[in-house]
């Protein structure tokens, strides 16, 4: 890798037997698999971005634009899936979550690091399997990330190949969770007591949980939608006997935990970040922790809000539309905490910071447009409308996706001993902000004056709006533009990042820049609190 | 604590965590199957009848002997007897073998009498029956994957065994594989009611 020469001296980047590649693909130490994660989340990232962009332009005005509406269909699709299951479900708890979580609790490795690396091996063959099946067989597949049956069992677009990926990326997934539960288990330094967890490393033990105990169900859900296109086996085709509402009951008992495998690290990573640029101990420190593993909880048990519609018992609606309000309650603990922290503080607002920030006001839009989807009454009225597309945009988008970039911002620095620029970082998040906005708050107002999602044409009515939301993916994909590059640049060629330049006060920062291959020379005895700034150096 | 060392507890714990995940996998199909009894009692129950109860309960003794041969090599390999070990191994794969060898049968009679995923017959029939043979045959399909994948790992362990490197000290790996046997053992002892006993 030539881009090693240019790394500032020494750290991991430096240490190793191997050279070229394979120094990377056969590497088991976390730092170098959460690089690697890290580039192919990013990749799959701007893939998405740009697919989204060509929906968008699709969408600009009524009528045919750029596209059929077949290929409209499989755009979609592809884009859901590629942004579930390739960016967002790896993507803080993979890349971040390796590089991070065993320097955050003293410890020079995650406890079984061979099946670390056989998770990014799994993750990169179900993406290649995903990228097989959008350009073989019948066709890139066109039924939504969701795969609905029946639709699902009958295309004859690349379905199957294209669940099988999943599977993959599923099993991928789980061996993650389980390395990072026994890793907080058994592999704290001393002194490092459950109550000195940094709380990015608590939110990710939650996400792991939800990874190891969902997962299993979409697993035996996808292979039974290819057992239904291969064998027909009629478990979910009612002329069979089946049923295919069974089919949503499973996905969803998956997928809604899933979205809390999506937010929580990104929670994460705001309760790690606000409290270093407020210079502040993070305000309830156990309710935080605390509220990661109440979320995952009870967000286990509200799968059925995505069914209000589809014929369940008015009792069944009624229990799932009260047990969605109760998770919002540790979500707006998490808000009210970030907000105490940051009251009376010295806040700096350098680019993590001010990624942080956007990220609770995003999210705390998404997570109120989400209670007018949890009240049975006003989600009939919006369910599968545009207003749907923008709740789940500002939360995975605006919180976990903002999140991301002010983990990158904030951590990546750390581990190639270069920095990205100030001022382009902030120009670059102020177009996304904007841009964000406009694009998907437009999408709501739509999706309130009754536009469907899903749709390749509509209503001169939303003629004007439409125009309004492509406009703002523009000025958004502009700032990722600016943002990526700018990382891009920085960390490779960007002023050197020594020491503890953000005065952090978890393990991370008392090792030295870029960290070495071991992490500790000598394993750390923890004396204080991930958020105790007492005597560590203001910059 | 540094990955230096190795730690055993740590293995269990991650392997303990993994046996969760394929509960739940066929926890799903339970799920399935539990909906769908509810729905079509009568039917489930005459498709029940037309298992081979004979192959079923042969198959859960062997099964249930094979985890006990499970066992007893850790145990063995904890004494360090190695070829006591390797003999208890070897009878486990074998188990597994005539598991497979009844399963093949089981199959086999059944699709010549035309019950088999998707088939004519079960189409024409009542819904509820397609339906029990098609989770029949899913279960028991996904628990002889399980069986293949489990008599693999016993066999590498045997392997590792005989090259000592698993061994008086150092056997979490034997025990672990014979937990995920115990887990294939486990599931079978509830599909054999729920399929081949019912009602
Ligand atoms: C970067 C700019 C992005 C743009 C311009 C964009 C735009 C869109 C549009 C226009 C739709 C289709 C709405 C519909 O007709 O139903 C859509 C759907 C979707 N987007 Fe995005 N999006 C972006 C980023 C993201 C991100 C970061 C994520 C996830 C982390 C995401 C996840 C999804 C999902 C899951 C769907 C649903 C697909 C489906 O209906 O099957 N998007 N997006
Ligand atoms: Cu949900």
């Amino acid at each position: 890798m030539s881009q090693q020469t240019a790394m500032a001296e020494g750290g991991f980047w430096r240490d190793t037997g191997k050279t070229g590649i394979g120094a990377w693909i056969f590497s088991t130490d976390h730092k170098r698999i959460g690089l690697m994660y890290l580039y192919c989340v990013l990749g799959f990232f701007l893939v998405g971005a740009f697919l989204g962009l060509l929906i968008r332009l699709e969408l600009m005005a009524p009528g045919p634009t750029i596209m059929t509406a077949q290929t409209y269909n499989a755009m979609f699709t592809v884009h859901g899936v590629v942004m579930i299951f390739l960016f967002i479900i790896p993507g803080i708890p993979a890349s971040f979550g390796n590089l991070v979580l065993p320097i955050q609790l003293g410890a020079r490795d995650v406890a079984f690091p061979r099946v670390n690396l056989f998770s990014w091996w799994l993750y990169a063959i179900g993406a290649i399997i995903v990228l097989i099946s959008l350009f073989t067989g019948g066709g890139a597949p066109d039924t939504g990330w969701t795969f609905y049956v029946p639709f699902s069992a009958r295309t004859t677009t690349n379905v199957s190949l294209a669940v099988f990926g999943v599977f993959v990326l599923g099993f991928s997934s789980i061996l993650t969770g389980i390395n990072f539960i026994t890793t907080i288990h058994r592999m704290r330094a001393p002194g490092m007591t459950w109550t000195r967890i940094p709380l990015f490393a608590w939110s990710l033990y939650a996400t792991a949980w939800v990874q190891v105990l969902a997962t299993p169900i979409i697993a035996i859900t996808l292979l039974l939608v290819v057992t239904e296109r291969i064998l027909g086996l009629g478990l979910f085709d009612p002329t069979r006997g089946g049923d295919p509402v069974m089919y949503q009951h499973m996905f969803w008992i998956y997928s809604h935990p899933a979205v809390y495998i999506m937010i929580l690290p990104g929670m994460g990573v705001i309760s790690d970040i606000i409290p270093v640029f407020s210079r502040k101990p993070i305000f309830g420190y156990k309710m935080i922790a605390f509220s990661s593993l109440a979320i995952a909880a009870a967000g286990s048990a509200v799968w059925g809000h995505h069914m209000y519609t589809s014929g369940m018992s008015d009792l069944g609606v009624l229990v799932f539309s009260f047990l969605t309000f109760i998770v919002a309650i540790p979500s707006a603990i998490k808000v009210f905490n970030w907000v105490s922290t940051m009251y009376k503080g010295s806040i700096s607002l350098e680019a993590p910071m001010l990624f942080a920030l956007s990220f609770i006001l995003l999210f705390s839009i998404g997570g109120l447009s989400g209670l007018i989807l949890g009240a049975a009454s006003t989600d009939i009225h919006v369910h599968d409308t545009h207003f749907v597309v923008g709740h789940f945009h500002y939360v995975m988008f605006g919180g976990t996706g903002f999140a991301f970039f002010a983990a990158a911002h904030y951590w990546l620095p750390k581990y190639f001993g270069r920095r990205y620029k100030e001022k382009p970082a902030i120009v670059g998040w102020v177009f996304m902000f904007i841009g964000f906005n406009i694009l998907y708050f437009t999408m709501q107002v739509l999706g309130m004056e009754g536009m469907p999602r899903r749709y390749y044409d509509y209503l001169p009515e939303f003629a004007r709006l439409n125009f309004v939301a492509t406009v703002g993916s523009w000025i958004l994909l502009t700032g990722v533009a600016i943002v990526v590059w700018n990382l891009w640049r920085g960390l490779f060629t960007g002023e050197p990042f020594t020491g503890n330049p953000w005065g952090g006060a978890s393990l991370e920062w008392s090792i030295p820049t870029p960290p070495p291959t071991e992490n500790f020379e000598e394993d750390p005895v923890v004396t204080h609190g991930p958020y105790d700034f007492k005597g560590v150096g203001v910059p | 604590m540094s990955h230096l060392e190795k730690d055993s507890f740590g293995a269990k714990l991650g392997m303990w965590l993994f046996l969760f995940t394929e509960m739940l996998l066929f926890g799903g199909v339970f799920i399935l199957y539990s909906v769908y009894l509810t729905r079509y009692p009568k039917e489930f129950g005459l498709g029940g009848h037309q298992l081979d109860l004979v192959y079923g309960a042969t198959n859960t003794v062997v099964l249930l002997s094979s985890s006990l041969l499970a066992a007893m090599s850790v145990t063995a390999i904890k004494t360090g007897a190695k070829k006591l070990t390797l003999g208890l191994l070897s009878g486990t794969v074998g188990c597994a073998f005539i598991f497979l060898g009844i399963k093949y049968l089981e199959w086999s009679a059944k699709f010549h009498h035309g019950i088999y995923p998707n088939a004519p017959k079960l189409i024409a029939g009542p819904p509820g029956e397609s339906i029990f043979f098609s989770l029949y045959y899913l279960t028991t399909g996904l628990h002889g994957i399980h069986v293949i994948v489990g008599a693999v790992l016993m066999s590498w362990t045997a392997v590792m065994v005989h090259k000592e490197r698993i061994n008086v000290t150092d056997n979490v790996t034997l025990e672990n594989v014979t937990l995920y046997w115990h887990l294939v053992d486990l599931v079978w002892i509830f599909i054999f009611p729920l399929y081949y006993l019912i009602l």
